[in-house]
């Protein structure tokens, strides 16, 4: 054995892989020289380059987490439909392109066979935007590949179909940290009760200072509790937020029954129109009903439904609820306005109504 | 030993319905008896059925890592091993796809074909901050993965206090609304911070995002530190005979309820012989109308970035938006990106010496303000940084002539410049 071969293998820092060789050679060729797109169909995009050259995209859901293969099967399509090539979106749909139209339903009836709903485009309900949960979350309070999947079910049709008054995006997550970021709907888990703590684990687990540094509302103080160094909650002032856990687990704050699940909606990251929206908090309470939460599905599908029907062509979800009010929203959508929906904190004043505007 | 499939009443209902099953693939994994993962992908099961009744996670972190780096490995150790064995190691490796995540299958089958020999056989594209997510690998097996994927072009991820992976829209490479190079951008930023992505030593996550335009189809304004975000000075792009054709088609009622009166700052109007008349000094890049008439409108010439600062999620201060540092830079000649490349050093180097522990930039800013930030990394003070002038009086001004001077001289000097 020489020497050289004895020596640990060190990490080639390459970074994030050059994409040019990887993409469709139309698009490589036509790289910043688009002209303009339409959209033949739901799930197609047809984009035109200045060259003349045209590119059409058939977007299609995935179940994010794929297996092997899956990935192989979606390998084989583009190898026998698709010249060898995919792209992924942020929401984990696949995309394949095709540089001749009369490729495309052939490429859509394969898809739709194999399972794989073509979809996601313009203003249809795209796949919900997919955190880790219980498969693979240190601190989840839900699952979100089940949530996600129970979800599309549901909303399957729309997601195959153009009919809302303009994209709907919608986010899951399995703790008030909010992986799954702001959403038309936000569907995330709210702990409603303080954490519970082993003490015989804290001083061994946790950095306390750390861990009081991390509170929101400066509840948590050391403590000495059966003579051993610990942590210490004010009830009073715990918000129930869970910020503690990450840093410190045996400060538990899943609880199988009192963790619920809440929805928000108007969120909005993009700056068409309206600058970006944060979503607001609709409804509360709501059970974490594994595996298939229905109580969740069935408000989402109300929701949705006041939206398709009252919302006018390209309104966004908080564009929507700007036009209509507040006080129409939760007539239309019958969910209950509760103390709770009244912002206290920081900068709270704003989220009030400082006018004499009144809808009735 | 998991030698049988384990009863998974509660995930089975989760292969009903049209849309796919993640379940169904899990199953396909443990039952794929001449493979590795098989064993430890029946115990995973196992595991997440036990999730699914009790409604509790059963994963804690660790120390888990490759040769030279600090992150990049999620570790997952299981809290219930002694019932389910095979998977009580069930680690992530966050791998950065390429920019843009297009993929040739070459490439894909050959991630595929590593994966199955080092790991569960699960693979997500992508995670929510941009990452392949190599799920479930056995602590022993990580660093010959790791070596094989990194061998093939492959880098890891960011993890922890670090700078994190990250995202670009479809951009350049389909989109005509595209205002910049995003993957150039992108492999120029986050190529140029590898250490301080893959040896966390920050004092919390930094995210940088790129989207092409106001559209914004990677959700950087809010769920990045620094966002990129493409933009125009000068004026739309107009083919006033497409404009008809548009109109001719569509009426003018359409055209004006849904491009017209849709314009935030009311800078559209259509004219009498159904062409559009744009007050381009008030338009603000938002989009809109060039989304709805994608054939007659498009962005003009003069293109570059506009670049938010701070936003984040909810912990600790609650959420908050990117604002606005850097109106409009030019992203075109190889001496743009090297100020680029500057800028961004500036961002992570002000970052790391002044954030608190567990402190984001936008949390940052909100204890120090906008002032300091700005005049730390030498930009300009801009009316676009604001919704609206200050409204409290409660400030001190004393300097109040020396900073009209700042802006006046500014301005002249801009004007001589032209």
């Amino acid at each position: 054995m020489s020497e050289a071969t004895e020596k640990p293998r060190m990490p080639i820092e390459c970074g994030v892989p050059d994409p040019m060789p990887l993409m469709h050679p139309l698009m490589r060729e036509n790289y910043g020289k688009w002209s303009w797109h339409d959209r033949p169909r739901p799930g197609v995009l047809h984009h035109v380059a200045k060259s003349g050259d045209a590119i059409w995209t058939i977007k299609a859901g995935t179940q994010r987490q794929m297996d092997l293969s899956t990935i192989r099967n979606l390998c084989d399509i583009a190898d026998e439909m698709a010249d060898g090539h995919v792209r992924f979106t942020a929401r984990s749909n696949v995309e394949f392109m095709v540089s001749d139209e009369t490729r495309v339903d052939a490429l859509i009836e394969k898809l739709e066979s194999d399972g794989y709903p073509v979809g996601g485009t313009g203003n249809s309900i795209s796949m919900i935007s997919h955190t880790q949960g219980w498969l693979h979350c240190d601190i989840p309070g839900t699952d979100a590949s089940g949530v996600v999947k129970s979800l599309m079910d549901e909303i399957y049709h729309d997601f195959k179909h153009e009919e809302m008054p303009n994209r709907v995006k919608i986010t899951t997550s399995c703790c008030q940290i909010n992986c799954g970021g702001q959403g038309d709907i936000a569907i995330n888990i709210q702990h409603t009760k303080p954490p519970v703590i082993n003490h015989d684990l804290v001083s061994n687990v946790c950095e306390r200072p750390a861990v009081v540094a991390r509170c929101p509302v400066a509840a948590i103080r050391p403590a000495l509790v059966n003579g051993k160094p610990s942590l210490e909650v004010d009830e009073k002032k715990c918000i129930c937020c869970g910020a503690c856990y990450p840093p410190c687990p045996p400060m538990q704050i899943n609880d199988p029954e009192n963790s619920v699940l809440a929805i928000w909606v108007g969120g909005k990251h993009s700056s068409t129109r309206t600058k970006p929206t944060f979503h607001k908090l609709v409804i509360s309470g709501l059970p974490n009903n594994a595996p298939r939460w229905p109580e969740v599905a069935e408000v989402v599908q109300k929701i949705l439904k006041a939206y398709k029907d009252d919302g006018r062509p390209w309104e966004r979800m908080s564009e929507w609820i700007d036009r209509i009010g507040w006080p129409r929203f939760f007539e239309l959508t019958s969910l209950p306005f509760t103390k709770h929906h009244i912002e206290d904190w920081r900068g709270g004043r704003n989220a009030l109504n400082q006018s004499s505007h009144v809808h009735f | 030993m998991a030698t049988k499939t384990p009863a998974t009443p509660l995930l089975d209902q989760l292969e009903d319905g049209p849309w796919p099953s993640f379940v169904t693939g899990l199953k396909r994994l443990a039952n794929d008896e001449s493979k590795q993962y098989a064993p430890m992908m029946k115990s995973l099961l196992g595991q997440l059925e036990h999730s699914y009744d009790t409604r509790k996670g059963y994963w804690k972190g660790g120390t888990v890592g490759v040769r030279g780096y600090g992150g990049g490995i999620i570790p997952r150790f299981s809290e219930v091993a002694g019932a389910y064995p095979e998977s009580s190691e069930f680690h992530t490796m966050r791998v950065m796809p390429p920019a843009g995540m297009h993929y040739d299958t070459k490439t894909l089958r050959k991630l595929c074909d590593i994966w199955e020999k080092y790991g569960s056989g699960l693979i997500a594209f992508h995670g929510q901050s941009g990452d392949i997510m190599f799920q479930g690998i056995s602590t022993d097996n990580i660093q010959p993965c790791f070596d094989e994927l990194n061998d093939f072009g492959f880098d890891l991820g960011g993890a922890g206090a670090a700078i994190r992976t990250s995202m670009s829209c479809v951009g350049a490479a389909r989109c005509e609304q595209s205002n910049y190079d995003e993957a150039r951008a992108l492999r120029t930023v986050i190529n140029n911070l590898l250490d301080d992505m893959h040896r966390p030593s920050l004092p919390y996550k930094m995210k940088f995002k790129f989207s092409g335009c106001a559209n914004d189809c990677v959700n950087a304004s809010h769920r990045s530190d620094v966002a990129f975000i493409g933009t125009w000075r000068d004026d739309i792009k107009v083919d006033q005979e497409k404009v008809k054709e548009f109109v001719g088609e569509n009426g003018r009622k359409m055209v004006n309820d849904q491009v017209i009166n849709m314009c935030p700052t009311r800078a559209l109007s259509l004219n009498d012989d159904d062409t559009l008349d744009i007050d381009n000094r008030s338009c603000v890049r938002c989009m809109h109308c060039i989304n709805v008439m994608t054939k007659a409108l498009s962005p003009g010439d003069d293109k570059g970035v506009s670049i938010l600062v701070g936003g984040k999620r909810t912990l600790k201060i609650g959420d908050l938006m990117g604002s606005m540092v850097v109106p409009f830079m030019k992203l075109e000649s190889d001496e743009d990106f090297e100020k680029l490349t500057e800028l961004t050093e500036e961002m992570v180097e002000f970052f790391a010496e002044n954030a608190l522990e567990h402190e984001r930039t936008g949390e940052m800013i909100d204890r120090i303000g906008l002032i300091n930030y700005l005049e730390a990394l030498g930009l300009e003070v801009d009316p676009n940084m604001v919704a609206h002038p200050r409204t409290s009086s409660y400030v001190r001004m004393d300097d109040w002539d020396e900073q009209a001077d700042k802006w006046n001289q500014r301005k002249s000097g801009s004007v001589a410049a032209e």
